[in-house]
């Protein structure tokens, strides 16, 4: 059964259709090699055997009596775990906080009905920069997660636990969210292939808050083809997320054969600049090497403002965060102080036991930037400047079909590298940021190896709603190369 | 300041009006009164991490018909805002609200300050109404020392209501909150229950000397649940600034509670430091659109305002400002006029307010009951009004037709006044023989008043026709045996 | 504009956070070098810009008004930390 831990969606959904295997025994794969590595890794923090595998059961029974039924679902019985930001009902959902450590869940993210809805088993609950703040998985309550290609350096993050459990095929897919970078950064760092949708099209109820007008879930897998199927089951309208966007249902499949001849791929000056390692240069112009022998061109475009993204992003990202994390205060659920005098007390200490640094220090600013006097000269300016930078891709659009570029600055990098300079690690984000400030889709997909052999990620930025054009872009590319089937050897 | 000084009190009125839609503003929960405690707090209610607002249509619709009343503007695009603070009754530890762009701007509502000859009008100006949520509710009862919270109140749909600081005294805050207390229900958008906190004013208060520009430190009365309270807490706080500054204190900017057992005002301790709100949009609500189509629909379904119907009744049935004013009070007693001016027609409107406004007012009062629970009917009513205006009965007559009403005779027909004359043979003797007949015997009875009036006493007279209207039990027109009788006489 | 200890002390009283003298200091050193790095934004010249508070540009949609929840308390408190006849206990609210 070894190969199944490297099959795509669709060769597990034709085995499971054709009674190679049934999702229980599917199940049991990869609660087996989670037992074994993760002890190592740290990608997983919730697990519960008996619940997984009573929902394989009950997929494989919905393909017993439904025949109609598992065409129209093929992810039914396929396994997949979920970012720990995802309410899962009775399931502990910490958001990697000790705040939440002992909150179960009483509901169910938007995102988990809909993929529950579609058959798929939860396998366990995947580890995460607390409340989604970090580049490294260093935040987390639980302890970092190990990059499976080199034990020794970080994962990425914020999804740092989804990243190093599909690269080390504790599962074949998980969920993921992307704030600042998170989807993409954690899958360049450790070579899987991970989408960030355009603002809207994935529900974001019952994904815990960290920045509201910037958040979005997405799939993180091994291929563009895994992220399709597993986006058409994520997306679409939900009347509980204000911001979620009435559109039609589509098929992000569709455009996957599509070939390149003719697509114009636009290369944005700045991020071609001196931030950028060598390894990281080389890969991804090889990368680009082979798109253009696929048939595509490219032009460079310029993104003036996008060097204002990171500034701009961490006023805004933590004014939102400030206000969006004012609810854990120890009252309703959540970690309250075991001692206190008052009514303030209780909620200064709670919080300042509940919550780790990095949070704090951005609940802070987030506090500051907010606060009166400063308004307009933080909140408002960034604002100001968030519509700029969102201007800047509606002039390089014209001009291209996707945008391209590194996901990451550099490759995965050692424990402790970053974690003492805040502004440092925040640089990790800076050519990702930029999409969720304009609220536009990103993908990152493995184009090659770098320093010490540890992956690099090419970054794909598509127009509003191009989610299809990316996944196609990602694709033909796949097709032609096999840096997404690369596994770290650690974990074989 | 010298004890001399005169001065000036300056009010401004924020008024909570919670709405009247079946769920909350953000949520699906019921906003039912009276639940046990947190069964109407769902998962958005008692915020749990990851849940989103979607807001209520129907609390948009109450504040465009709440801007359209009041002559404001209603903003094509407004945008709610988070106030940020921290309370265990707040579960968010933010308050959506709406700041820089309110859905309301502007209108005003003119009131009367008293009551007959020294009435005097005024126009209240409005600053703005937004809308927003309630918070839950803290309950210090005793457990074990600890405060109790229940939510159930927590995102129950609030218009706020601002007003310029327009009133110079605790009777003209008190004229405004009424009417604006009666405005709200009459458009239906608050059944203005006090006691369940429908409908609850904060006062900014302050005093300045009189004629001097700028305004006086003010201090925020909060929750003044009953006119009577918000009189009272009023003129305590204008008395005790004054004292304070005449003492040479400075008036410290500060929330403050009214104690209805002392009559007093006291600081509140509890939200000290929470001044700095850090409002900023919020980024789980868009901006709320509203469309002049939409504004247009709002309107056709509106009642017609009572000004309108004020001066619409002024003007078609001849009433002065006063009794129409009286007669739109509420949506309820205006309702009632309507009815039963439709039943006797125009001809009788006036007729009919002299009836509600004195004999059927006053019995209500006494009974302590509001008009839509009267036990005469607006058709009833008319019915009765009907019989004097073709002198089936006097007025007199009317009276006592109108008592057996109230007491249930003639139960709840409509032509309960035709039933209780006929049954009690109430009905006007016009037959001129009869009363003449009558009118010579109390003639033949009573010498001596006619001896009496012939020398002059003017008394003797009115003795004579109360002689005559006692002996046709009432029944006979007064008018008619005063002619016959000074006809008799040969005055 | 850089934040000292009161600065910081205040923004952590706004924020309900308790800092200990000790990290009171490395606090405001973290929150200097992070305005330190926003202020490039300053720099910019923003007239005429329309502040973009949301990533895309529709209006609000409309929840019609209809009750949808039911009570789910026993649910919900299953997770608080004290209640009693089904209401949240905290320390005593002294208003």
């Amino acid at each position: 059964m070894s190969d199944l831990i490297s099959s795509s969606l669709r060769e597990l959904s034709a085995a499971l259709a054709a009674k190679k295997v049934s999702a229980v025994e599917l199940a049991a794969v990869f609660l087996d090699r989670i037992e074994k590595l993760n002890p190592t890794l740290n990608a997983f923090i919730a697990l519960d055997r008996a619940k997984t595998l009573a929902q394989a059961q009950a997929a494989d029974e919905k393909r017993r009596v439904d025949a109609g039924a598992t065409a129209n679902s093929p992810l039914c019985g396929i396994p997949l775990a979920h970012k720990d930001i995802f309410c899962t009902r009775g399931w502990r959902t910490s958001c990697g906080s000790q705040m939440l450590a002992n909150f179960v869940s009483p509901y169910d993210a938007n995102v988990v009905e809909k993929l529950t809805g579609a058959g798929m088993v939860t396998l366990g609950k995947l580890n995460m920069d607390e409340f989604a703040m970090g580049s490294s998985n260093e935040t987390s309550y639980f302890g970092p997660v190990k990059n499976p290609w080199d034990v020794s350096r970080v994962p990425g993050g914020s999804s740092g636990g989804s990243a190093a459990a599909v690269a080390a095929r504790l599962t074949p897919a998980a969920t993921g969210t992307d704030t600042g970078g998170s989807i993409r950064q954690p899958a360049a760092l450790c070579g899987l292939t991970g989408l960030k949708p355009t603002y809207g099209v994935v529900s974001r109820y019952g994904m815990i808050a960290f920045a509201s007008s910037l958040d979005q879930g997405g799939p993180m897998a091994k291929s563009a083809d895994d992220c399709a199927l597993l986006l058409n089951a994520m997306a679409g309208f939900d009347p509980r997320d204000s911001t979620s966007l009435e559109r039609p249902a589509e098929d992000y499949t569709r455009d996957l054969e599509k070939p390149l001849a003719g697509l114009k791929i636009g290369l944005p000056k700045e991020f071609f600049g001196d931030g950028m390692d060598a390894d990281v240069r080389a890969a991804v112009d090889a990368a680009l090497a082979e798109y253009r022998k696929l048939g595509a061109t490219t032009v460079e475009v310029r993104l003036p403002n996008s060097g204002l993204s990171v500034p701009a992003y961490y006023v805004i990202a933590p004014a939102e965060a400030s206000s969006n994390l004012s609810r854990f205060d120890g009252v309703r659920y959540g970690h309250r102080a075991p001692e206190y005098d008052d009514l303030t007390e209780m909620y200064s200490r709670s919080r300042a036991q509940g919550f780790g640094a990095e949070v704090k220090r951005r609940i802070l600013i987030g506090t500051y930037v907010l606060s009166h006097g400063y308004y307009d000269a933080y909140y408002l300016k960034a604002q100001k400047i968030r519509r700029l930078i969102a201007a800047d891709f509606v002039e390089a659009f014209k001009q291209c079909d996707v945008i391209m570029g590194p996901t990451s600055p550099s490759v995965a990098f050692a424990f402790g590298a970053k974690s003492a300079d805040p502004v440092q690690m925040y640089l990790s984000d800076i050519y990702t940021i930029s999409t969720n400030l304009a609220g536009l889709p990103g993908m990152s997909l493995p184009c090659g190896f770098g320093n010490n052999n540890m992956p690099v990620g090419l970054q794909i930025i598509g127009n509003w709603f191009g989610e299809a054009k990316m996944l196609s872009v990602a694709h033909q590319y796949q097709k032609a190369t096999d840096w997404h089937t690369r596994m770290p050897e650690g974990v074989k | 300041m010298s004890r001399t000084t005169q001065w000036e009190v300056v009010i401004g009125l924020e008024t909570h009006a919670q709405l009247q839609t079946k769920s909350k503003i953000f949520s699906g929960s019921s906003i039912a009164f009276g639940a046990a405690p947190n069964v109407q707090a769902s998962a958005v209610d008692i915020a749990l991490p990851g849940v989103l607002p979607v807001l209520n249509r129907e609390a948009v619709v109450c504040a465009i018909k709440f801007g359209l009343a009041v002559g404001a503007t209603i903003a094509p695009r407004s945008v709610f805002a988070r106030k940020n603070y921290f309370y265990p009754d707040l579960p968010k530890g933010y308050q959506i609200s709406q700041f820089e762009i309110p859905v309301v701007l502007g209108g005003g509502l003119a009131i009367t300050v008293g009551a007959g000859d020294t009435a005097t009008e005024k126009f209240v100006h409005l600053t703005r109404a937004h809308l927003e949520e309630d918070a839950g509710k803290s309950l210090h009862e005793d457990f074990h020392g600890r405060t109790g919270i229940d939510l159930n109140r927590a995102g129950t749909p609030l218009l706020e209501i601002v007003t310029e600081p327009d009133m110079r005294s605790s009777a003209e805050a008190v004229a405004y909150a009424k009417a604006l207390h009666a405005l709200v229900q009459w458009i239906g958008i608050c059944d203005g229950n006090m006691q369940e906190g429908s409908f609850r004013c904060d006062a900014n208060v302050s005093v300045r000397p009189m004629g001097q520009k700028e305004f006086g430190t003010r201090r925020e009365i909060k929750n003044l649940n009953s006119f009577r309270f918000m009189q009272q807490a009023i003129d305590f706080e204008v008395h005790w600034q004054i004292n304070e500054i005449e003492e040479g204190r400075a008036i410290q900017q500060a929330t403050v509670l009214f104690d209805p057992d002392t009559g007093e005002t006291r600081s509140m301790r509890s939200k000290e430091d929470a001044h700095d709100y850090r409002y900023f949009p919020d980024p789980d609500l868009l901006p709320l659109e509203i469309r002049p189509e939409w504004i247009a629909e709002v309107k056709s379904g509106m009642p017609e305002l009572p000004q309108a119907m004020q001066a619409r009744f002024q003007a078609d049935y001849g009433l002065s400002a006063y009794d129409a004013a009286s007669l739109v009070a509420s949506r309820p007693m205006a309702d009632f006029f309507v009815a039963a001016v439709a039943e006797a027609g125009a001809a009788n409107a006036k007729t009919i307010a002299n009836w509600i406004m004195g004999e059927l007012a006053a019995r209500l009062n006494k009974t302590d009951l509001p008009v839509e629970a009267s036990p005469i009917t607006a058709v009833q009513l008319a019915g009765l009004i009907r019989r004097i205006a073709d002198n089936t009965i006097s007025n007199n007559i009317a009276k006592k037709v109108f008592e057996a009403m109230w007491n249930g005779e003639g139960g709840s027909n409509n032509n309960a006044a035709d039933q209780i004359i006929e049954k009690q043979g109430l009905k006007q003797i016009t037959d001129t023989a009869a009363i003449e007949a009558l009118v010579d015997e109390v003639l033949a009875a009573n010498q001596k008043s006619i001896e009496e009036y012939r020398a002059g006493k003017e008394k003797a007279f009115n003795a004579l026709v109360g002689q005559a209207m006692k002996a046709t039990k009432g029944k006979a027109n007064p008018q008619q045996v005063t002619d016959l009788l000074k006809k008799k006489l040969g005055a | 504009m850089s934040l000292n200890l009161e600065d910081v002390a205040r923004i952590a009283r706004l924020a309900r956070i308790e800092l200990s003298a000790a990290e009171r200091e490395t606090t405001r050193d973290q929150l200097n070098d992070i305005l330190g790095f926003i202020e490039q934004l300053q720099a910019v010249d923003t007239t005429g810009i329309e502040p973009m508070a949301h990533a895309v540009d529709v209006v609000q949609r409309l929840r019609p008004d209809v009750v949808t929840e039911t009570n789910r308390r026993a649910d919900f408190q299953a997770v608080a930390p004290e209640t009693e006849a089904g209401l949240y206990l905290v320390p005593r609210v002294v208003e």
